[in-house]
């Protein structure tokens, strides 16, 4: 059975597989798994902006999260701490921020739960829009930065040194991640966009042997998960957004015994 | 060969890099000439990584000026830190930064003698295999500029001599500067233009027959540095057997 919200859902969810794919590969590469959590912190905030000063939640939340991200490029650079660390020092410090502006905003009811899962089956057309048009254009710059971002995730000094300019492209990196998290975060929820930037690129992790492969299984894997997750939640009548996770934890169990088989042979 | 009409490739003059408020190298002037090896030497702490990572724009100097003549630079850093969490190849690692074709991508491997490795990963690689890869990624596209540091730590003591060898094929052949950091004084002596001597600021500069005489050079390295350059003069066709007397001498 078939229905429209159905198909919009499935839509909606390809669409943020076919980016999550290789943006999670450089977060996997980049050691910057621990993003997702901090972003979704950071957007408690962006949300709360949102409401109050009624705009639109994608651009208010990108507007939040790009800030974050820039944040911690800057300590990055100018701190001794290693990244998950002023992760974690990011991610506490906007959840307070976000609770203290909450807590001054008495007339706001937050619907956490929506946040954190988002609501996949309720996508309408304009969220489709939004999710494929943005992805397009993220998917688009990402392969115009792809060299010199690469050069720079393997190793910073090379890229500088022989011309490559890392610092621009690592910025415009923790752009595109800002922009990912905020054009789906209304539709699946912080819980699912960070699985789905991690989970699919880890289960690509073992068994690629190079970038390129990974970054296409990763997307292969994204893409499955969701197909499988959104049909057994259908199937199941279980929670989508969860169900699409669990689809990639499974995935990921598979590419495990995998992995082990190859390196007996 | 003469010296005068060569192009400069680097020119650093009189610069300095402090962070957290600490003076890590200062007033350091040099300058590379195509076809020619300048070497920076001296004791671990000195600032001689310091210095390559000024030349190359990786630091900023807080004082002075560096210019660079070219865009074409190859660069093997003394140390490289690359995430294991990356799957990536010889041959993936080989067209990071510039795009060489198939065939400089095998004569560049075949150079450092690791065209075997090719399609291995470089998380399988032993450090002196990953070595030579750096090498040879680093001239791969033939440079105008190299700057070289420590490039053959690691290295087993053949393929040592061999890599000294072959950077100073290089500087003849391709006619490209190359800015070396090397601990090998022998080497340092016998292979190289003109020779840096740095500890915090450049103790003494110029050839090599010129700093072995320097007061502070000796001091700096002692009585054994000294000899080297006579051992490298009176046996000037035995390089390599000289090379090992050097190394014996590790007490």
């Amino acid at each position: 059975m078939l229905d429209d919200f159905f198909i919009r859902a499935l839509l909606a969810g390809l669409g943020i597989a076919l980016v999550t794919g290789p943006i999670g590969c450089f977060i996997i590469w980049r050691r910057l798994s621990f993003f997702g959590d901090t972003l979704s912190h950071s957007a408690l905030l962006g949300v709360t902006m949102a409401v109050f000063f009624d705009i639109n939640i994608a651009f208010s939340v990108f507007v939040i999260s790009s800030i974050i991200a820039i944040i911690l490029l800057r300590l990055q650079k100018t701190t001794k701490l290693p990244g998950d660390a002023l992760l974690g020092l990011l991610a506490h410090s906007s959840l307070a921020v976000g609770l203290v502006v909450i807590g001054f905003l008495s007339s706001i009811r937050f619907d956490v739960m929506g946040l954190l899962f988002g609501d996949i089956l309720a996508v309408n057309q304009n969220d489709l829009l939004l999710i494929w048009i943005g992805g397009a254009l993220i998917l688009l710059i990402l392969k115009i930065i792809w060299k010199p971002l690469f050069a720079a995730t393997v190793n910073f000094e090379l890229a500088e040194a022989e011309g490559m300019k890392p610092d621009k492209y690592n910025t415009i990196f923790t752009v595109l991640l800002a922009a990912i998290i905020a054009i789906s975060i209304k539709i699946v929820g912080l819980l699912l966009i960070t699985g789905m930037l991690i989970m699919p690129a880890a289960m690509a992790r073992n068994i690629s042997n190079n970038p390129i492969q990974m970054v296409k299984l990763s997307i292969i894997g994204g893409l499955l998960s969701v197909i499988i997750g959104l049909f057994s939640s259908l199937e199941f009548n279980s929670a989508s957004g969860p169900s699409i996770i669990t689809a990639a934890l499974i995935l990921f169990c598979l590419s495990l015994i995998k992995f082990k088989k190859s390196r007996i042979e | 060969m003469s010296k005068k009409n060569k192009k400069i490739l680097l020119k650093v003059e009189n610069a300095s890099f402090s962070q957290n408020n600490k003076w890590l190298v200062r007033g350091v002037s040099l300058e590379v000439k195509q076809g020619e090896i300048v070497t920076l030497i001296g004791p671990n702490g000195s600032g001689k990584s310091t210095t390559a990572k000024i030349a190359l724009g990786i630091f900023k100097n807080t004082e002075g000026e560096v210019n660079k003549f070219t865009n074409k630079i190859g660069y093997v850093p003394q140390k490289i830190s690359i995430d294991w969490t990356l799957p990536i190849r010889v041959i993936d690692f080989m067209s990071l930064i510039e795009e060489p074709s198939d065939d400089q991508i095998n004569i560049a491997l075949n150079l450092t003698s690791v065209e075997h490795l090719k399609n291995k990963n470089l998380s399988d690689l032993s450090g002196g295999e990953f070595q030579r890869v750096l090498i040879a990624r680093a001239i791969a596209k033939q440079p105008d500029l190299l700057v070289l540091d420590e490039p053959v730590q690691g290295v087993d003591f053949k393929g040592e001599i061999a890599l000294y060898e072959l950077i100073k094929k290089i500087s003849e052949e391709l006619n490209c500067g190359i800015l070396l950091i090397s601990h090998d004084l022998h080497v340092v002596m016998s292979a190289t233009d003109f020779v840096v001597c740095l500890n915090g600021h450049v103790c003494c500069s110029g050839t090599p027959q010129v700093v072995a005489k320097n007061n502070e050079y000796q001091e700096l390295f002692g009585d054994r540095a000294s000899s080297i350059l006579s051992l490298y003069e009176h046996k000037h066709d035995h390089t390599h057997s000289t090379d090992g007397s050097i190394k014996k001498k590790n007490n």
